[in-house]
This record gives structure tokens, C-alpha cells and sequence, in this order.
């Protein structure tokens, strides 16, 4: 690791104020992709801002009709809320899902969202659900928000400080490990929203990242059941191919796993 | 004898220290002046070095010296050695390429060393290295054994055209032609043994401390085999004498094979630190160990087996490409021959063999023992054929196996190996049993009915352990003996060190090996102390592997043990004033038989050393020595039954059941082997569903960490149900096998046969990954 500065701001503003005098800041919230990074010294930020002890980006809160999860809330504390395993009980189980108990600890849904690891769990979740996103400047809508392989709608210095998840009829995931990361080799996220529409979102799968399945979606809206997905086909075009999974091995695992996620969703 | 004898699941004594976080490793230890060392290495898998520029690097901050390969030639130390010579067969030797500890001219891997930088600290020596700059020409590479071998295909050394080390064969090919000729039924099939990195916990390191006066050198390093590595550090590398080099290999975190070997960074850190004058550490990081510790396994293979009309055995024919890595390691000649082919007999009677290794060059690192080391890849070959048999001449593969198990002993397999004693039935029996093998079709259908694939599958390994009778082995190319030594002290006040040649990386000798202390005197445990590791406490030793520490090892303490009491008895006989021949012990106590005298071992033991009242003519103390060569390799043999369920939609399997039945001989800590089995089914299975090394066509490595490679975790693992069935060694008196490398030389074959059994495809390459499978499944492999 090179030498850096820490910085341990205690407020969204200190924080963001901080980042502009730096020459090459960096946020680090649970440091679960920027501290091996900076161990490997493939990143030399000239600052480290850490978020995760800002008192009010911590927390779970019910709304009317959804709950936030404040954004240095870490995966632990999802997966344990009373007030996500009610509201949207598989959120908490995604959450459970992720990684291991060290990484669950530490990880938080905001470094999640904002790293936007192709592989990632939560981006499934957010976009599947129509989650918003909330920053220190606006708020962003979860179909705005992804913008391909580790790359977001956030402006330069912008902070993540919630994420609004409204609570929808029905929803489900289902997660394919990565045999040696545990990342998902693909996981998929199915929702129906009160007004009857689907939401499809897949992980792990997409050179792009994060991305909705529109076949899926239309099989789904028309007849909500794993059976529906049968006759979906779906491209292996444009999907990550590795020694883990080959892109139509992972065209497979999209269509597997959505309909796991249906019967998981009820 | 007693509560902590043999036979007896006595807790590991090493274990407290280990769990509280008390072990003493190398990157433990800190020396007055100690400076740090960062090798350079290179990022090219095949390259010529135009040019090394250090002079930015010298005037950096800490810097103590930055040293190159051109240094380390011109100060004439050796170039690495391979200590077992192979011929091939046209009668020429083994075709082996220079490997200097750091590269003057060509590097032929990723991550071979090309500088090293010695600093104050870790990271002002990190910091230095990034400003030297080497300018290298890059050259095509081979990355794997089928790019090596193609015409035209770049050379790695001038010394071996087309890349090939040797062309060796073994067995009778003109007699074993005639029984394909003659065959009912021939089986045949290809097959990958995947290439597998060792991954031990502790990462390797050294620490070299020059002391100039005096010339002398100690070298603190973590190794299975300290006289070894200062028998060859000495002999080859014109580092130090031997009596002027002290090697010291305290707690060793794992090893599996992989520190077996006299690694370059070794010899760079005994020789900068006489250059520098300062001693040197070097403590290698996990991206280091990926790329730098010898690799196992990798092997491609045609293997073809002739049975007559009644399915007996007839023939063996096996062609095996072995690739080696870039340079050749130190027993990696040794691995893909006579610890391979000698054990193509398997568990069977088979009158015809013949296989022929060729063993390549390839720009990757270099592959050597791991785990079992040449026995998993030949189980792995007998045993797929096994099953592949069974299924195409539609006879159930436990039947198969049965008509062709060897019953008589001693056998002498046509491959060299003369099998002492075994049951194989037996341990088939106790398998199945375990496994409810008769139940299995029915548990079948169920899962059909509930839309599950399952399969079952067996493997009936037998390895050759106990290395190795010297004499034999001598013959056959090694360049060392391979018997093993130990001494007994036991002193004025009746407390007991042992002395031994073997050194724990794992295995906890410093529980079993009192165990016998404790049967043979019946004294507590904790009376009795190990002392090993260090060459200036050690009167010489050839380390722990090939399951040896048991067998060789621990005979030697036998021996030894054998020669004190002798002595003790003696002693015991004139101050009590009776016979020798009466002198029983017991319990910590020399008695007269049939009378209530006795004398205390610390009494014995105090009037060997006050000597005020010895027999005449005898010497003072209590000490004696002694040096075990065994007669033969033992057979540790087993059956393992594995059950599998695949989903066929993910193709991911999941273990139903696992059950191993072996055979070790006598079992000195029953709960240590469990865990040793535990352990080497761990790798085993690994090896089969899990690991595999992969290079990309550059020959960058791609699975050169752990969210690439794919280690076995807990939940990977089945809980394993073990047993054992039992005949005893006679190659030795504690009637011992080995157990160290049983479950990764038989587990990979039962886990591909139960999914091949499962998906009804016998076309699957390990690790069988739940992608491969499902392509399996559909077809489309």
C-alpha cells in the first residue's frame, strides 16, 4: 500500500467537502473492493474518506409504503432488520447471501450500489425492485442509476446516502455462486408490482452489468409462474464468458434461476 | 500400554500453541539487523532480458543492495538441480535446462525472479523494486503440454528439442500388445489430471543470517525437510559447507509436498546475506505462492484396458504426457514416473502393463510432488477405467472389481511394485456396507421421481507409501537414500527427548511419535518431548512426505527405543540384583517378573548418568541412535463410495453421501489419521470438482488467486463417514502404512465416476464445475 490520508469525517458534508481538496480522493465505506486494491497497489488515492462511521448514513426506516436502508447500513445489519425481513423479507435474505460473515460485517449497501460490481447482489435487488436512489444531491431512479460495467449515474464525488425500496406484491431471487468468489455467477431478482407489471433483474450475467431481461418480464407479466419461462429463450450475446461460466452456460443459469425466484417469491 | 499409548485418541500436544496463536513460524522470527527482501519478477511468460537498470533503485530510501541474476552467476552459485535421474528410452538422459535462482538472461515463467531488492523495511524494499527497470523482449510461450509438443512450437531450452525432458516407458509393450490383440473387449479413454496449486496456510519464507568470522550460515526456512535442503544448499549451490550451514525449519504451517523443494528464494536470501552483510527475510505473499510454488499434477493421458471374455484383466496400455513447468523441480522427474506407472496395477491382478511418460517443458511454473504425488493421477487412470468397463460391458462395477482384485500375498505387479500384504474385499465390503450399496437403485428411482440425478461411484486406490527402501531407489535414479534417523535421550531425571529426521508440517509427530514412547515405557505424554527441524539438534533426516513419517520414521525411534531399554534393562538387572531376562517394563517402572522389586525410570535413568553403579565395562548415560532403512514401500489401500446428486438444471452437484473404508495397518492416533483423511479427501475432492489451474495462451496465470482459483471450503465438503479394516504392515515392526495421502489419491475418481454415473456421460474433465456439467448433461460438451 502506498501512504494515503485517512479521513473519518462525521458528517455527509464533511465528508463531501473533504473529497474536493483532495487531488485523488476516494470514499471507502465497508474497503472491500478499495482496500485490496490499495494492498496491491493497483489504486494510490491521494486521500481515504471513510463513510462508514456517519452516524446519519446508518439505519433501516420504515416508510409508508417501502423502507430505506441508509447507505453505510452494512449487509449484517439487512439481513438481521425486523423491519426488512417484514417489509421485503427477500432483501434480508439477499443480503444473507452475500459474500461471508467478515464480508457481511463490513460490506455496505451504498459501496455495493456505488461500486457496481458486474457480480454484485444488491444492484439485482435495486433495479428489480424500482428502488431509488437517494445522494447527497438528488435522488436517482434505479433504471437511471446503472450504467454499465462499474459504472454509475453518480457525478464525481457524489454520495450515495439511501436507498427507497418500495414494497411490491410479489418478490423473489435466486443466486447461482461463483464457485470460487461467491460472488453470483448469475442471480436473478423477480418482482410484480401492485399495478400487475414485472421487473426482471439479473447479475453476474451481462458484460454491462446489472440488467433487466425484458423476455422475461413479458413470459412473466402475461402468466406469473416458473412454467411461463419455459419457452424463453435467452441469448447468450453480450454475456460474460469465463473459466467459471461460459455465456450460454450463464444464458442458461438467467432462465434457471428466474424461475427458481418466481417459486421462491410465491 | 496405557491411556496415551498406541491405538489411543490422544488430543494433539502441538494443537494449544497452534490455537492460541503461540506457533513460532519464519515470518515469526525477528534477527538483530534484520533487512527485508522483494524479488522482481517477471511479468512475461517467455522473454528475453535486454536489460536490468538498478541505479534508481539503489539511491532509494532504505535500500541496502538490489541484486540481479548476472550477480548470482558471476558469483558461481549453482544452478537448481532435480535429484532423481530419469533415462528414456533410447538410453539418453533426461534433456534438463539451466535454472539459475534469478533469471541472468531468459525468464521461461510468469513470476520468475529477475532482482531482488534488500531493504530496511518490507515496503522501502517494495517501494525500490518499482523503480528497477527491466526491458525484456518478449518470445512466443507454451503455456500447456499440447502447445509444447506441436511442431514448430517455440523452444524453452537449447538442451530439450521439442520441448521434451524424456521419453521414458515402463513394463513389458511387446506382451502387452499380444494381450490387446487377444482381447474380448478393450476400454479406452482420455483424460486430463487437472493441475492443482498446493496452497499450504503459511506462504513460504526465509530468513538468512551470515555470521562472517566464524563463515558460517543459518538459514531459517519453512520446509518439510531441513537436512535436505542443507545436504543440497551445500553440495550443488556453492553457498556454504555443509558443517558451515545450520537450517532450521520451526513450525510449518502446511506444506502438502510443496515444501519439499530448495527454492530459488532460499538460496538469494543465504547468499545476499552474506553480500550485504546484514542477515535477510523474505516472507512470500499469496500471489507469490500462486505463482511460484511448485505446481502438481498435469498430466494428459490415453489410457486403454483389455479384458477377456470372462472380464478379467488381460492388459494395461497407458501414454501420459507430464508437463513440468519451465525448469525441472527437485523431485519432479521422479513424480510422473516411478511414483506414477508403478502403480498403474492398481488394486488388480493384471499380467500385461505398459506406459510411457513423456515429460515436457512449458513456460508455466514448475511442477513437482503434491499430495500424493503420481499415485492420484495413476489411481485416477485405473480406476475411471474401472468404472468406464463396468458400464460398457454392462456388469456391475463392484463385480468388476471383484473378479480382478489381487487376493494372494506378496504380488508382484508387473510395474516394479511387490504388494506386502492387503484385503482388498475387505475394505470393498465395509464400503458398501457403510454406503448401503444394495439400497442404492432404489434410492435412484426415488430421486428420478423427484426430478434429481443421482449416481454413485467407486474407487479402490492403493498408493505406495513408507518412502522408500534406499537401495531400491537407488536404482531407479534417486540421488539420496531415503531411510530415516533417530535418537533417544532420556535423561538424568528420566524425562525423554526424541530426536528425529521427520518434521511435522501438520501432521502432529509430536503426539504420536510419544505415543510409542509412552506405550513402550508406559510414562505419560507429557514426559516425553520431540525435538526436530533443526540440523544443528538433528544428527540427519529426510523430512515428512510420501507418508513416510509413520512407517520409516517412526521405526527409526522403534529402533532406537529398542537399544535404551536394552541398556535401562541391563541397568535395572545389577542394581536390583536379577537377571536382564526377568526385567519387565511397566508402567514407568523396571520390575523383576514375579516379585514385588522394582526401580523407577528416573532411577534407572539417574544411576546412568551419576554411573556410581553401572555393570562393569558399561558406558555412562542413557542415549542411543539409530538409522532405519525400510525393506520395502508399504501399501495403504482403501474403497471409497461416493453418492451424488446433480441438478440438472444448474448442473451443480451436491454430495449425498461419502464413505471411505481404509486400510493403514496399525493406527497409532486413530483421531489424528481421521483428520489426515479428512484433510487429503478435502484436496481430493477439491482436485474433482473444484481446483484447477488455468493459463491463458500468453501463459498469464488466471487463476493466480482465490477469487479465481476455487479452494475447498466447509460447505463444499460432505460430512465423511470413515472406517477402516486392517492388515498389518510386515515391512515393519509397528505394522504401520501411512495415512497422509490417502484421501487425495482416491477420492477424485469415486466423485467423477458418481456424476458420470449421474448425468450418463462419461465425458467429464475435472474439475467437474457445475458449467462443465451441465454442457455434460446437454450434450454440448
Amino acid at each position: 500500500m502506498y501512504q494515503t490520508t485517512y479521513h473519518r469525517p462525521s458528517s455527509v458534508d464533511e465528508a463531501a467537502s473533504l473529497f474536493t481538496k483532495g487531488s485523488d480522493a476516494k470514499y471507502l465505506a465497508g474497503g472491500h473492493t478499495l482496500i485490496p486494491v490499495m494492498k496491491q497497489r493497483l489504486a494510490s488515492p491521494s486521500d481515504v474518506i471513510d463513510l462508514g462511521k456517519i452516524a446519519e448514513l446508518i439505519g433501516i426506516e420504515p416508510t409508508g409504503d417501502g423502507i430505506i436502508i441508509k447507505a453505510a447500513t452494512t449487509h449484517s445489519d439487512v439481513a438481521s432488520s425486523e423491519t426488512v425481513q417484514k417489509a421485503i423479507p427477500v432483501l434480508a435474505y439477499l443480503a444473507s447471501l452475500i459474500g461471508d460473515p467478515a464480508v457481511r460485517h463490513r460490506g455496505t449497501i451504498g459501496g455495493s450500489l456505488a461500486n457496481n460490481d458486474p457480480a454484485a447482489d444488491y444492484p439485482a435487488a435495486v433495479l428489480a425492485l424500482g428502488a431509488t436512489v437517494k445522494t447527497n444531491k438528488r435522488s436517482i431512479a434505479a433504471d437511471d442509476f446503472f450504467k454499465g460495467l462499474f459504472s454509475t449515474a453518480l457525478d464525481d464525488g457524489e454520495i450515495i446516502t439511501a436507498v427507497s425500496f418500495p414494497v411490491q406484491d410479489k418478490a423473489g431471487y435466486a443466486k447461482f455462486n461463483h464457485p470460487a468468489s461467491r460472488f453470483a455467477l448469475t442471480g436473478v431478482f423477480v418482482a410484480k408490482t401492485p399495478a400487475g407489471d414485472v421487473r426482471v433483474a439479473a447479475t453476474g450475467a451481462s458484460q454491462n452489468g446489472v440488467m433487466r431481461v425484458p423476455a422475461i418480464e413479458a413470459a412473466l407479466k402475461a402468466n406469473w409462474s416458473a412454467g411461463a419461462i419455459d419457452g424463453v429463450r435467452i441469448s447468450a450475446d453480450g454475456l460474460m464468458s469465463d473459466i467459471h461460466g461460459t455465456s450460454d452456460y450463464r444464458a442458461n443459469l438467467i432462465k434457471v434461476m428466474a424461475q427458481r425466484a418466481v417459486i421462491a417469491a410465491g | 500400554m496405557g491411556v496415551e499409548g498406541i491405538g489411543a485418541s490422544v488430543v494433539r500436544k502441538e494443537d494449544r500453541r497452534f490455537i492460541t496463536g503461540k506457533g513460532r513460524y519464519v515470518d515469526d522470527i525477528k534477527l538483530l539487523g534484520m533487512t527485508h527482501a522483494h524479488f522482481i519478477r517477471s511479468p512475461h511468460a517467455h522473454a528475453k532480458i535486454k536489460s536490468i537498470d538498478t541505479s534508481a533503485a539503489m539511491e532509494m530510501p532504505g535500500v541496502v543492495g538490489v541484486l540481479t541474476g548476472q550477480q548470482i552467476v558471476d558469483d558461481k552459485i549453482g544452478n537448481l538441480i532435480c535429484g532423481w535421474a530419469i533415462t528414456s528410452k533410447d538410453g539418453t538422459g533426461m534433456k534438463m535446462g539451466a535454472w539459475p535462482a534469478m533469471a541472468p538472461e531468459t525468464v521461461r515463467f510468469v513470476g520468475q525472479a529477475v532482482a531482488v531488492v534488500i531493504a530496511e523495511t518490507k515496503n522501502q524494499a517494495r517501494d525500490a523494486a518499482e523503480a528497477v527497470v527491466v526491458n525484456y523482449e518478449e518470445l512466443p510461450a507454451v503455456p500447456d503440454i499440447r502447445a509444447a509438443i506441436a511442431p514448430g512450437a517455440p523452444q524453452l531450452h537449447p538442451e530439450a528439442p521439442g520441448n521434451v525432458i524424456y521419453d521414458w516407458t515402463i513394463g513389458d509393450e511387446g506382451a502387452t500388445d499380444a494381450a490387446f490383440k487377444s482381447a474380448a473387449n478393450v476400454v479406452s479413454l482420455d483424460i486430463t489430471n487437472n493441475r492443482l496449486v498446493p496452497n499450504a496456510m503459511e506462504p513460504r519464507a526465509a530468513i538468512a543470517e551470515y555470521n562472517e568470522p566464524e563463515e558460517h550460515f543459518t538459514l531459517y526456512t519453512t520446509s518439510q525437510n531441513p537436512h535436505v535442503a542443507r545436504l543440497v544448499l551445500s553440495a550443488f549451490y556453492n553457498i556454504a559447507q555443509e558443517h558451515k550451514l545450520r537450517v532450521v525449519a520451526p513450525d510449518v504451517g502446511g506444506g502438502f509436498g510443496s515444501k519439499i523443494f530448495i527454492y530459488p528464494e532460499e538460496m538469494v536470501a543465504l547468499w545476499a546475506s552474506k553480500k550485504v552483510g546484514r542477515p535477510v527475510k523474505w516472507t512470500g505473499d499469496r500471489t507469490e505462492a500462486f505463482l511460484t510454488d511448485a505446481h502438481g499434477r498435469d498430466h494428459l493421458t490415453k489410457a486403454e484396458m483389455a479384458f477377456d471374455k470372462d472380464n478379467k484383466v488381460t492388459g494395461l496400455r497407458v501414454k501420459t504426457y507430464a508437463n513440468l513447468g519451465a525448469y525441472m523441480s527437485l523431485f519432479s522427474s521422479s513424480v510422473p514416473t516411478y511414483l506414477y506407472a508403478t502403480l498403474l496395477s492398481g488394486q488388480y491382478n493384471i499380467p500385461n502393463i505398459f506406459a510411457e511418460v513423456i515429460s515436457v517443458y512449458t513456460n508455466t511454473v514448475p511442477v513437482d510432488a503434491y499430495r500424493g504425488a503420481g499415485r492420484p493421477e495413476a489411481s485416477f487412470v485405473v480406476e475411471r477405467l474401472m468404472e468406464t468397463a463396468a458400464r460398457q460391458l454392462k456388469v456391475d462395477p463392484a463385480e468388476l472389481r471383484r473378479k480382478n482384485f489381487i487376493t494372494q500375498f506378496p504380488h508382484q505387479t508387473p510395474v516394479i511394485m511387490a504388494y506386502d500384504i492387503g484385503d482388498f474385499h475387505a475394505s470393498l465390503d465395509a464400503a458398501m456396507k457403510a454406503i448401503d450399496y444394495a439400497g442404492f437403485p432404489a434410492r435412484k428411482a426415488k430421486a428420478k421421481s423427484e426430478g434429481k440425478l443421482r449416481g454413485i461411484g467407486i474407487s479402490c486406490y492403493i498408493e505406495a507409501c513408507g518412502i522408500a527402501p534406499s537401495k531400491a531407489v537407488g536404482s531407479l535414479g534417486a540421488g539420496v537414500g531415503l531411510w530415516e534417523s533417530a535418537e533417544v535421550r532420556v535423561n538424568p531425571v528420566g524425562t525423554i527427548e526424541i530426536l528425529t529426521g521427520s518434521h511435522s508440517h501438520g501432521q502432529g509427530h509430536e503426539t504420536t511419535f510419544c505415543q510409542l514412547i509412552a506405550d513402550r515405557l508406559g510414562v505419560p505424554i507429557s514426559q516425553v518431548s520431540i525435538v526436530h527441524g533443526d540440523t544443528d539438534k538433528v544428527q540427519f533426516g529426510m523430512g515428512t512426505y510420501g507418508s513416510r513419517s509413520a512407517a520409516v520414521g517412526l521405526t527409526a525411534i522403534l529402533k532406537a527405543m529398542e537399544k535404551v531399554e536394552a541398556k535401562a534393562k541391563k541397568i535395572a538387572a545389577h542394581q536390583l540384583e536379577a537377571s536382564e531376562n526377568d526385567i519387565v517394563i511397566e508402567n514407568g517402572e523396571f520390575k523383576v517378573a514375579g516379585t514385588d522389586k522394582s526401580l523407577a525410570l528416573p532411577m534407572v535413568a539417574l544411576a546412568a548418568y551419576t554411573a556410581h553403579n553401572l555393570p562393569d565395562g558399561m558406558e555412562p548415560g542413557l542415549k542411543e541412535g539409530a538409522f532405519y532403512d525400510p525393506t520395502n514401500f508399504t501399501f495403504p489401500a482403501g474403497a471409497y463410495i461416493c453418492e451424488m446428486e446433480v441438478d440438472a438444471g444448474t448442473g451443480k452437484s451436491t454430495f449425498v453421501n461419502f464413505v471411505a473404508a481404509d486400510d493403514f495397518g496399525r493406527l497409532i492416533n486413530p483421531m489424528i489419521v481421521e483428520g489426515q483423511v479428512h484433510g487429503g479427501l478435502a484436496q481430493g475432492i477439491g482436485q474433482a470438482l473444484l481446483e484447477g489451474v488455468v493459463y491463458d495462451a500468453s501463459g498469464q496465470l488466471v487463476t493466480a488467486s482465490f477469487m479465481d482459483y476455487t479452494m475447498p471450503r466447509a460447505d463444499d465438503l460432505p460430512s465423511f463417514k470413515l472406517s477402516h479394516t486392517t492388515t498389518l504392515c510386515p515391512g515393519n515392526p509397528l505394522g504401520v502404512k501411512g495415512c497422509g495421502e490417502a484421501g487425495a489419491i482416491g477420492a477424485s475418481a469415486a466423485v467423477i465416476n458418481a456424476i458420470t454415473d449421474a448425468i450418463g456421460n462419461n465425458k467429464l474433465e475435472m474439475p467437474a464445475t457445475p458449467d462443465r456439467v451441465w454442457h455434460a448433461i446437454h450434450g454440448n460438451a
